[in-house]
């Protein structure tokens, strides 16, 4: 207590008086330089993703076997080279971005949708439905998420809209915990039992006053979910059972080349990167909102 | 506090049972017929049929569990769809190098990311901080199979230092484990950080400071063994992750461990294999979140005093 | 009589954070003699607590910062003291007792072990059992069984645990003692007892003490002197007779005694003080309280009001 909570009791005061809420959460993402790097760097990915087909063919550069042109390191005319089937691999890490991105933000989409549904029907109601739920929850997050997916994948059988699928699955008891956590610590709060003391109904109550004080740690988790499902996915590719050659995802082109690294280490180092890029904005996004969301934990 | 041992072993018993529920029917979900795999495409729709009824196939796949589970009980967990042989032993002899591996995985990340993550609260904003909040950042954007990738690339390829694939001596676990520590290294270097940062800011370390302790002593004694709680909490859970990050990277690495054997199994439809892997490895996490609540109760006595009460 | 054991002079603290500064103490000066009780009292974020971790030096590091003025105990210069020094002074010579004694103490030690702490590290030639012994005799003190010393901070009530609080404090016998809202945590009828118990212990001790508090019933209960804190300033210094029974006082201190309810009068409603405390971030010009004050004048607004001296009595006010 004493001067910190005086400080923060000044800090609050004033920020009421100065900006709402949003703006200072974007006031101190701003000002938080790595953020805006990771920022930067995903809106490029974004850019990149979307105008694919402007900066190349995707049938003549990306897919197309050329036997003419295998194995080239890096030249003027490829700039990342060609793979063992001379494809250019510039051309493959450009269509892989779009790939990356669109698995991402549909995984996102559907396992926030389910956990949301989990997480708020066991968060909201309580008693017996939050014990059955959150024990299934539990025991989904005890199962290795990967092999949780692995094990999808197989059942399903390998093709895109599986994998989306699979990840969503493995992905779901994270949101749900979230989302029922949020709502245990904002139900018990004062203004939430005068909104049902007048009688309001329980879903204007989750729309109202539950989701807005819940969307902090979603949209962070979200961000880092999106990070780690970038993994996964070129992790799956890689061990075979995600997104098949010749389709352009990095996971698979490190998968194939693996056999060729000792002599043209160009096959692996460069989608490797472009792995570790499109993570790394993601994460820098996901901590920069994590400290601009709650300036306490940054210190 | 033998009671709350044995109380918390019995409450792994339904999530072993609800893993193993969920992957039996992902996987009787999955198209193909085992007994065709085992007879080969050569074999008469007689004889597959005759299989079938044999092996239980054609029962509902609720009853087929729990047969399947009694004989696990038992100890018989079936023999592989594949070759044929008893799944036990493949499982026994290719569990041992799984685990080494997690351990050197979990042990590495340990004695690095910990020590490294202290330092970095206490020397907040230095350079020393700032390097290594920087290699965490890396490290956890980095795949694991790609950072093993580019080792075997370093040191078997190019500088011919260390094996790239097999378990034969010890050098052949060391690219694996320091592959399979990084992650879990960033990660423990940021939440010792953030945790021994917030430990920092306690009342009873300004109380520790009224009553005229060193900065060190005020560390050692006062904030690291309550910053620790939380890292630990997180070692576990992290062991989980630690063998499934294991399955890849035994890929990576081609080693005969139980994450290669999974993944192969699941390819081939091996059911009774994939079965027996994830009950071990499932059985294996929960022993080791065992562990970390007996030691978190010896560190902190207000859970043992919980303990001691139910 | 009286022998001077604190004298601030001076002193201005600033909080310096990325957004702003908070200007938490302008220019306080206060002299504590020793033996006596002196109480501070304010409202939240008046600089009390400030004051009292500047004595300590135990401000924020890198945020709070002592940007003037002296600290001076003894012969010694707390302001130019080093790390290493303040470290000698600090549990032995000046020990301080925090608000909230549910938090104050580390849940993983017992309580012997943090009560014995402050001896080990105050006195290196001690033996173990003289430190046990002293531990047992300190627990007693405070009215704690000795047996409880293995035990975990858990197992205490709150008003307990503040003994322990207070045991860590005392047990070096230190020469100023700063308590900075003791008993604000604890229940009522706890909070009578702890304080009796720590004016007994002062007494016993020959301590100086610090109360600071917000509760004017503890300050007539316990204090020989008492100052009025309004934002980083002591604007009102007396004995608590001058404070509590002179006919002339600060508008602000008025107010203060102004919002306390009677319960011999019948009075329909409480008579708070209009406004809130200034933003220490921008601090009005001339008297801090013009905004507030009933009997605001012109020379107000313009110049900051001096400290006018009747006797043992002062008041920072234009109107004196």
């Amino acid at each position: 207590m004493g001067e910190d909570m005086v400080k923060q009791d000044v800090v609050i005061k004033k920020k009421y008086k100065k900006r709402s809420q949003i703006k200072s959460i974007m006031f101190r993402y701003k000002k938080n330089k790595l953020a805006m790097v990771g920022f930067v760097m995903f809106i490029i990915m974004i850019i990149i993703a979307i105008s694919a087909d402007l900066i190349v063919d995707y049938e003549i550069d990306a897919v197309t076997q050329n036997m003419k042109e295998r194995l080239q390191t890096p030249n003027s005319e490829h700039v990342f080279g060609t793979d063992e089937y001379g494809r250019d691999i510039f051309a493959r890490i450009i269509f892989g971005a779009r790939i990356s991105l669109f698995v991402g933000l549909i995984t996102i989409s559907l396992s926030l949708t389910g956990g949301a549904i989990i997480g708020a029907t066991a968060g909201y109601y309580g008693g017996r439905i939050d014990n059955v739920l959150m024990r299934i929850m539990d025991i989904f997050l005890a199962i290795p998420s990967i092999l949780l997916a692995i094990s999808i994948v197989a059942a399903l059988g390998t093709g895109i809209f599986n994998l989306l699928l699979a990840m969503s699955i493995s992905q779901v008891p994270r949101f749900a915990r979230i989302v029922r956590s949020s709502i245990l610590t904002v139900k018990g709060q004062d203004f939430i039992e005068a909104a049902k003391a007048c009688g309001t109904k329980d879903s204007r109550i989750i729309i109202k006053h539950i989701i807005p004080n819940a969307i902090g740690p979603i949209i962070v988790q979200a961000t880092l979910t999106m990070a780690s499902t970038i993994l996964t996915i070129s992790s799956l590719s890689f061990v075979g059972l995600g997104i098949q050659s010749p389709t352009p995802e990095w996971g698979s082109m490190l998968s194939d080349g693996k056999k060729q690294m000792r002599y043209y280490p160009h096959l692996v180092i460069i989608p490797g990167i472009a792995i570790m890029l499109a993570v790394m904005s993601l994460n820098l996004i996901g901590d920069g909102l994590r400290d601009a969301l709650d300036p306490r934990l940054k210190n | 506090m033998l009671k709350f041992i044995f109380k918390r072993l019995m409450m792994i018993i339904p999530v072993i049972l609800g893993i193993s529920f969920i992957i039996f029917s992902i996987m009787a979900l999955t198209p193909g017929d085992p007994a065709r795999l085992m007879l080969g495409e050569n074999a008469t729709q007689e004889d597959v049929e005759k299989l079938r009824e044999e092996m239980g196939l054609n029962d509902n796949f609720v009853v087929r569990y729990f047969n399947y589970m009694k004989d696990v009980i038992r100890g018989d967990f079936g023999i592989s769809y594949r070759n044929r042989i008893p799944v036990f032993d493949e499982v026994f002899a290719r569990f041992p190098n799984t685990l080494v591996l997690a351990f050197w995985g979990i042990s590495l990340s340990v004695m690095i990311g910990v020590p490294i993550g202290i330092i970095s609260a206490v020397k907040q904003y230095s350079i020393i901080d700032t390097v290594s909040l920087g290699v965490a950042l890396i490290l956890t954007s980095i795949p694991a199979f790609w950072l093993g990738l580019m080792l075997i690339l370093l040191f078997s390829l190019k500088l011919d230092l260390l094996p790239s694939t097999g378990v034969e001596t010890w050098k052949h676990f060391i690219l694996p484990s320091v592959t399979l520590a990084a992650g879990t290294m960033a990660t423990l270097i940021r939440m010792t950080r953030s945790t021994m940062l917030e430990v920092i800011r306690q009342d009873y370390i300004r109380t520790a400071r009224a009553k005229g302790a060193t900065e060190n002593r005020i560390i050692f004694k006062h904030a690291l063994r309550n910053a620790l709680l939380p890292v630990i909490t997180i070692i576990g859970i992290n062991f989980g992750f630690q063998l499934g990050g294991a399955m890849v990277i035994e890929t990576v690495f081609a080693m005969p461990g139980l994450g290669t054997l999974m993944i192969t199994s699941v390819r081939l439809k091996d059911t009774p294999m994939v079965m027996a892997s994830v009950l071990f490895v499932a059985i294996a996490v929960s022993l080791v979140n065992l562990l970390v609540d007996l030691l978190y109760s010896y560190i902190d006595p207000r859970i043992k005093s919980q303990y001691a009460k139910s | 009589m009286s022998e001077k054991l604190l004298e601030i002079e001076n002193l201005y603290v600033e909080y310096e954070t990325d957004e702003e500064i908070v200007k938490a103490v302008n220019g306080l000066n206060l002299i504590i003699n020793k033996g006596e009780t002196l109480g501070l009292v304010g409202e939240t974020g008046a600089g009390k607590s400030t004051t009292a971790l500047s004595i300590m030096k135990l401000l924020p590091e890198k945020v709070g910062i002592i940007k003037d003025g002296s600290i001076i105990l003894g012969d010694i210069n707390i302001t130019k003291a080093s790390d290493a020094d303040m470290r000698l002074l600090r549990g032995n010579s000046i020990s301080m007792i925090f608000q909230d004694p549910m938090t104050s103490l580390n849940p993983i030690l017992t309580i012997g072990e943090q009560i014995s702490e402050v001896l080990e590290l105050h006195n290196k030639e001690m033996k173990k059992e003289d430190i046990s012994k002293r531990v047992d005799e300190i627990l007693e003190l405070v009215g704690l069984p000795k047996e409880r010393k293995a035990e975990y901070p858990h197992q205490f009530s709150g008003g307990m645990k503040q003994r322990v609080v207070i045991a860590i404090a005392l047990a070096c016998e230190p020469k100023l003692l700063l308590a900075d809202e003791p008993t604000t945590a604890l229940d009522v009828t706890i909070q009578a007892q702890v304080l009796e118990m720590m004016a007994d212990l002062k007494e016993k001790l020959n301590t100086s003490m610090i109360l600071i508090t917000h509760d004017l019933g503890v300050v007539a209960q316990t204090c020989d002197r008492v100052a009025i804190m309004y934002a980083g300033e002591i604007i009102e210094l007396g004995t608590d007779k001058d404070v509590f029974e002179s006919e002339n006082h600060h508008p602000y201190t008025t107010g203060l005694f102004g919002s306390i309810p009677d319960l011999t009068k019948a009075t329909k409603r409480l008579n708070p003080i209009d406004g809130l405390m200034p933003d220490p971030t921008d601090l009005p010009i001339g008297c801090a309280f013009h905004a507030r004050c009933p009997k605001c004048m012109d020379i107000c607004k313009k110049n900051k009001p001096k400290e006018i001296k009747k006797g043992s009595h002062m008041i920072k006010c234009h109107l004196y």
